[in-house]
């Protein structure tokens, strides 16, 4: 090969050569951006988790201000509209002359009773005009128990009239109403059932992954005792034995418990597993040299590392806790009423018959957790995948 | 430019990375030529593009990579194939790949199937591009891995890959590269991974083997010892160009661009000892009292039988080890992976407790201090003073704390300064070892290996130690980055009364940086002596192998191939 | 081999006896037991109550011992004689009433576990294969919406839309004219009619996250050095996949066994309940309503075997397809 060389050309390169495709994130930015800055950056990427996560929130603000939203009360039953369709909102209304005018309303209703079976139907009566307004007063109620109000984000103008805009249920409940009550009941028992599940996963994970040894060996024994069970009977075991006189309260606060205490064994396995490969890192051998004390550092060198971790698995964590619920009191033995969740709704939909009749009982409450836990789900994967910023 | 024995010409070959933000040109513009027995070793460091070049003449290139321009041409008999343009499912694609161009790569752990018998994997190879029945592909098989010195070809041919040594293994992967007789090798940092010893044998059997058949080699590496021991030509690339090219001699000895001289004034300086220039004469006086006298130390795992009736057996990783370190000297141990030196490093600071043995450490005020005896608040004290630089640059910081915090937290957990006083004492530690003080508040992600390196030492630096230990501290860097940490940790010696203990297998970085050398050999300590008498007249017959097998980077001077070969005896 | 399987045997005792506590413990949660409420409730009707009968069952189940002991009475009668206990609701020993439902329960969840791996292999390979293809974005949706439904909303759904659609009445294994005919192809074919919704029911989640983790394992394994191997060796591209990573990928698969089986049991368990099939769901929920304690605990506890056999299964044959288990 005859000897060849490039001919310096000038200022020696620097670095590989690209051509950038768009403008990223000034390189000191960067540079000096801490963790949490860049598992939001890597996070935003993942533009489907962020609409999941504005979701979730929707979700969170009707349940803090459900009264508020739902044009009725939970509770108000008109036995005259048993299973009521759905209405629809129209804006305008056709004057006499044929023009249109500004007029929010929904359509009332026609009955007719079989004469055969005598049961009633109703049907949407194109004619019948209900006048329908935002911010209305309406049934008085108390804001968080706290605040007496009576103002509605949208309900009938006049007082005796009615507007199911899901339809009803079998004693003439709004729906819609009755959803906005159940999402504050079933979205927080999601929380507090994580809440309760990190606490026993983060303290048994971390005991197990700290001391190791015999410790650890009992832990796990337990983990895998409880996570080898089928958990839907296991559910069903507990839930079952809660006595029929205990007050609702007393029963949701249970049943929360009952679903978390077999929900932390997955909380408990990511963090022993993730401690222990932190506990040989490295970085934190390094800090051990430099005189950290065990304190020091589990919570300035191995939980920071963790958390964004933690936050991922609890999300996805999350709708395990609501579909437990929802399966229990689906069957009878979760929350019973008068508690409103959204299981407590679908059980009103327990046979087909029921649904064929109203199928809005099925598909509003169904669609309400598939939703959530499709939301969870997502944002669960988007901050999986964002919790570690600094692997490529 | 008719060469018959050109089998093989590159020409102009561009291949561009669509990444996230950027395109990087990871080859540009990159022409050479292969010839029937020669070997063309492509040089450069990580990121030059060498592994991406080599994979384009088989068109194994990741999804996101693509060839704009150039030719590869392939000469067969009478024929000439451009392979850029054929398609990528095309029969005469895949006839090129393993049957006219074999591959052998640097992983020799992961690059054979796990689940398969490595005889399954070469039957395989054969069967692809010969008309062989199963029982003559066996017969071929066991043939070919006797080619390549594999004891017991027979037995062998059924047994996985994870029952294979690293070596064997990469003798496995040669002989399937092999299997079907091609005309070109291909080898990308073949021996990387591999110990010096190991290297020697599988250079050398690369080398026969090509000789043998007559193919072109293209070899890729980062070891500039390894192509003056191997190469007939020589290419350096950097940032995806070829920067010089010519013989290996033309290379060597009349180097022209600018970055051939720097990469090879970086391998030499490393072929010298410029301690023996600059030791203080504390060092050799035997009346001084040592800084640390370790005495009979020994490691042992396992030994307990097991639960469900494992042997009971033990693995004396370290075994009745005693050295002593003296005040401002530089200890070397060296040795091959297993030897027990990692594990040396880490009793000594008590990381993984000795099973027996005493370690010794005379403190400042000349007392002397039983290690293995201190308790863990005690063991705070000692940490202090012998401190400990890690390998890996990137594992052993906190992504997530600045720079400053890295720095600073011996310092702020040892009480001794807060606030504006921490900072300043960062900002001196970080202009001690060459970096910008105003970068403090940055995280480590915004630094490069060698950056992150010097932020390790100053890290250890931090609460004025008298002993480092420093496990490996280079061996994750290129070359030239490599002799710049080392420089610095020498000036950083003249500057403050330091010793190290540095712990590495590359026994010119021991040779380069230190005065006294230990030379591990299953957990034993085998020789000790001067840098100088161990690395130029070692008197074992292990270390006179292990130098040996050590490439020598001057082509007219080749070491390696006529190297003295050890054979271990039997463990008793 | 057998010293693996042996192990396995081993470790799994441990975790047998913590699952015969958990359902002994549930057996006993609920304030006074069946005897108190039965006696009860038979002279509230004023039914002559044998008080010498009850006096013996007080005998035998330990009533009035202390925990342990009434665990120890309640195990070594499972252990020693395959005596699961009474069912009071039933008047029947409780073994009876779980083996007539035991055969329909096993097939459907193994039915549902085939389901569960014949749908999820191809999708999976294929995701990993065409990664960010329209294909790939359209099964991992699917993946999504799989998981997030729960089985017994899908169950109801599914009920629905046969019901207004097919005007099939979907609950039950068999059509009422054939729940007591013998044996015809008639049958089997009602039965299938009636099988496709609790296997779909049951499959979907497990299905959805198998794709998921197959796809992630297996473009992991895609760009492991050794498929450049066999690449660079001539193997077209469809043969170094199949012959290679889908080989290891397999390891997930056969793993899958031990996490996706309590989720079937479950699933099964509730969609029996929904659907009303003869299965272990139904008369668990029955028995637990009623308190039919020794019903109950048995059959959570049998659930929970079940299970554990199905891990042991996975177990042998995850040694049986990776040699690096096998041989440690």
């Amino acid at each position: 090969m005859t000897h060849v060389h490039l001919e310096s050309d000038g200022a020696a390169e620097a670095g590989p050569a690209i051509t950038p495709i768009r403008r990223s994130g000034g390189k000191t930015e960067i540079a000096v951006a801490g963790p949490w800055t860049l598992i939001w950056l890597k996070f935003v990427r993942h533009k489907v988790a962020v609409v999941a996560a504005v979701l979730i929130l929707v979700m969170y603000l009707i349940a803090a201000f459900a009264e508020f939203l739902a044009p009725a009360l939970p509770e108000a039953a008109k036995p005259q509209f048993t299973y009521a369709p759905p209405q629809d909102i129209a804006l305008f209304v056709t004057e006499t002359d044929g023009s249109l005018s500004w007029m929010p309303h929904v359509k009332g209703y026609k009955q007719t009773v079989d004469p055969a079976s005598l049961k009633r139907t109703f049907t949407i009566d194109p004619d019948k005009v209900v006048p329908i307004g935002f911010f209305v007063k309406g049934p008085a109620y108390k804001l968080w128990g706290l605040i007496p109000m009576d103002l509605h984000l949208m309900g009938p103008l006049k007082s005796g009239d009615t507007m199911y805009l899901l339809g009803t249920d079998k004693l003439g409940r709004d729906l819609l109403t009755r959803l906005i009550y159940g999402t504050r009941v079933s979205m927080s028992i999601g929380l507090i059932g994580v809440a309760i599940s990190l606490c026993l996963g983060v303290v048994l994970g971390s005991i197990s992954g700290f001391y190791g040894g015999w410790v650890d060996l009992g832990i796990q024994r337990v983990i895998e005792v409880i996570s080898s069970m089928p958990t839907i009977p296991l559910w069903l075991g507990l839930a079952a034995a809660v006595p029929l006189t205990w007050s609702p309260l007393q029963v949701y606060f249970v049943i929360t418990l009952i679903v978390s205490l077999f929900g932390w064994t997955g909380l408990a396995r990511e963090v022993r597993g993730r401690f222990f490969a932190l506990r040989s890192d490295d970085f934190v051998t390094a800090a051990r040299l430099d005189g950290s004390s065990e304190r020091r550092l589990i919570f300035r060198h191995i939980l920071p590392s963790l958390t964004s971790h933690i936050l991922a698995v609890v999300t996805l964590a999350l709708p395990t806790m609501i579909v437990a619920e929802t399966a229990l009191s689906f069957l009878g033995i979760g929350l019973k009423a008068p508690v409103v969740s959204w299981g407590v709704l679908l059980q009103e939909a327990q046979n087909v018959r029921t649904i064929a009749t109203a199928p809005w009982l099925l598909i509003w409450p169904a669609g309400a957790v598939v939703l959530t836990v499709l939301s969870y789900n997502f944002l669960g994967d988007g901050l999986r995948d964002a919790a570690d910023p600094y692997e490529n | 430019m008719a060469d018959d024995d050109v089998i093989l010409s590159v020409e102009n070959l561009s291949i561009d990375f669509n990444l996230r933000t950027h395109v990087l040109h990871a080859v540009r513009e990159v022409s050479f030529e292969l010839r029937r027995g020669k070997t063309l070793c492509l040089v450069g460091e990580s990121g030059s593009g060498k592994s991406v070049t080599a994979r384009a003449l088989l068109r194994i290139i990741d999804k996101n990579g693509t060839i704009t321009d150039g030719r590869i041409l392939l000469r067969g008999a009478g024929s000439e194939t451009d392979i850029v343009p054929l398609n990528e499912r095309s029969a005469e694609l895949l006839s090129i790949r393993g049957g006219r161009i074999g591959l052998i790569f640097q992983e020799p752990m992961s690059s054979l199937s796990p689940v398969h018998t490595i005889g399954s994997q070469i039957v395989e190879a054969l069967r692809l591009h010969q008309a062989m029945n199963k029982a003559e592909a066996r017969v071929a098989t066991i043939e070919l891995l006797r080619q390549v010195e594999i004891p017991d070809p027979d037995k062998m041919i059924d047994r996985y890959t994870f029952e294979f040594s690293g070596g064997m293994r990469q003798r496995a992967m040669i002989a399937m590269a092999l299997a079907c007789n091609p005309d070109i090798l291909i080898a990308d940092e073949p021996t990387t991974a591999l110990d010096v010893t190991t290297q020697a044998e599988i250079l050398d059997l690369i080398k026969r083997l090509q000789l043998s058949r007559g193919m072109a080699m293209l070899l890729i590496t980062h070891d500039m010892g390894v192509v003056a021991e191997v190469a007939d030509e020589v290419a350096v690339m950097r940032y995806g160009r070829i920067v010089e090219a010519g013989s290996v001699d033309e290379i060597f000895h009349e180097a022209r661009h600018p970055y051939t001289r720097q990469l090879l004034a970086s391998t030499v300086r490393l072929e010298q000892n410029p301690r023996a220039l600059t030791r203080p004469a504390t060092v050799s006086d035997p009346t001084s009292k040592p800084v640390l006298s370790v005495r009979e130390l020994s490691k042992f795992y396992g030994g307990g039988g097991g639960l469900f009736g494992g042997a009971s057996y033990a693995i004396r990783a370290v075994d009745n080890v005693s050295l002593d370190l003296s005040a401002g000297e530089n200890l070397g141990i060296v040795g091959e992976s297993g030897s027990g030196k990692t594990t040396l490093g880490r009793l000594i600071l008590r990381t993984v407790e000795p099973t027996s043995g005493t370690i010794t450490y005379n403190d400042r005020e000349g007392r002397a201090v039983d290690v293995t005896g201190l308790s863990k608040r005690d063991l705070r004290g000692f940490h202090r003073d012998v401190r400990l630089v890690f390998q890996d640059p990137f594992a052993s910081l906190n992504p997530r704390l600045t720079v400053k915090d890295v720095i600073g937290d011996p310092l702020f957990v040892a009480g001794l300064a807060r606030g504006a006083a921490l900072e300043r004492r960062v900002g001196e530690l970080m202009e001690l070892v060459g970096l910008d003080p105003q970068s403090m508040e940055r995280y480590p992600h915004a630094f490069s290996g060698g950056q992150r390196q010097r932020i390790g030492v100053a890290r250890a630096l931090a609460l004025e130690p008298r002993v480092i230990i420093a496990d490996e501290a280079t061996a994750a860097l290129d070359v030239s980055i490599r002799s710049q940490i080392l420089d610095l940790l020498l000036d950083i010696q003249k500057r403050l009364s330091l010793s190290f203990i540095f712990i590495s297998h590359d026994i010119s970085v021991v040779r380069y940086f230190c005065d006294r050398v230990a030379v591990m050999h299953r957990g034993k300590v085998v020789e000790m002596g001067t840098a100088e008498q161990v690395c130029t007249a070692p008197h074992e017959a292990y270390t006179r192998a292990l130098i040996s097998a050590v490439p020598h980077p001057d082509p007219r001077h080749k070491r390696m191939l006529h190297r003295t070969r050890f054979t271990a005896e039997a463990t008793p | 081999m057998l010293r693996y399987i042996l192990k396995r045997l081993i470790y799994m005792i441990p975790t047998l006896i913590g699952m015969s506590i958990i359902a002994f413990l549930i057996i006993q949660l609920p304030p006074g037991d069946y005897l108190t409420s039965m006696l009860a409730s038979m002279s509230d009707s004023g039914v002559n109550v044998d008080q010498a009968q009850i006096a013996r069952y007080r005998e035998i189940y330990g009533f009035d011992d202390p925990f342990v002991v009434q665990y120890w009475k309640w195990i070594s009668g499972i252990v020693l004689r395959g005596d699961f206990g009474y069912s009071f609701e039933w008047n029947r020993p409780v073994w009876g009433l779980i083996a007539e439902r035991l055969a329909p329960t096993l097939s459907v969840s193994l039915l549902a576990l085939l389901f569960v791996w014949a749908v999820s292999l191809p999708i999976g390979i294929y995701s990993a294969m065409r990664r960010h293809s329209v294909g790939d974005y359209a099964f991992t949706l699917f993946g999504f919406i799989g998981l997030a439904i729960p089985n017994f909303i899908m169950a109801l759904t599914l009920m629905y839309l046969a019901y207004r659609y097919m005007g099939q009445t979907v609950g039950g294994l068999f059509s009422r004219e054939y729940v007591n005919a013998p044996w015809s192809w008639d049958k089997f074919v009602d039965l299938l009619a009636h099988l496709w919704i609790p296997i779909i029911v049951i499959g979907t989640n497990g299905t959805a996250a198998l794709i998921r983790i197959l796809r992630a394992n297996l473009t992991d394994e895609l760009n492991k050095p050794y498929v450049i191997t066999a690449k660079a060796k001539g193997l077209p591209e469809y043969k170094v996949v199949l012959k290679y990573p889908v080989r290891i990928a397999l390891n997930p698969f056969v793993s899958a066994i031990g996490w996706v089986l309590p989720e079937l049991i479950s699933g099964v368990t509730i969609t029996a309940i929904v659907l009303n099939l003869p299965m272990m769901g139904p008369l668990l929920l029955r028995a637990l309503t009623v308190q039919d304690m020794y019903l109950a605990g048995s059959i959570i506890l049998l659930l929970g075997v079940l299970t554990l056999i199905g891990m042991l299964i996975s177990d042998i044959l995850l040694a049986i397809l990776d040699p690096r288990i096998r041989f440690n």
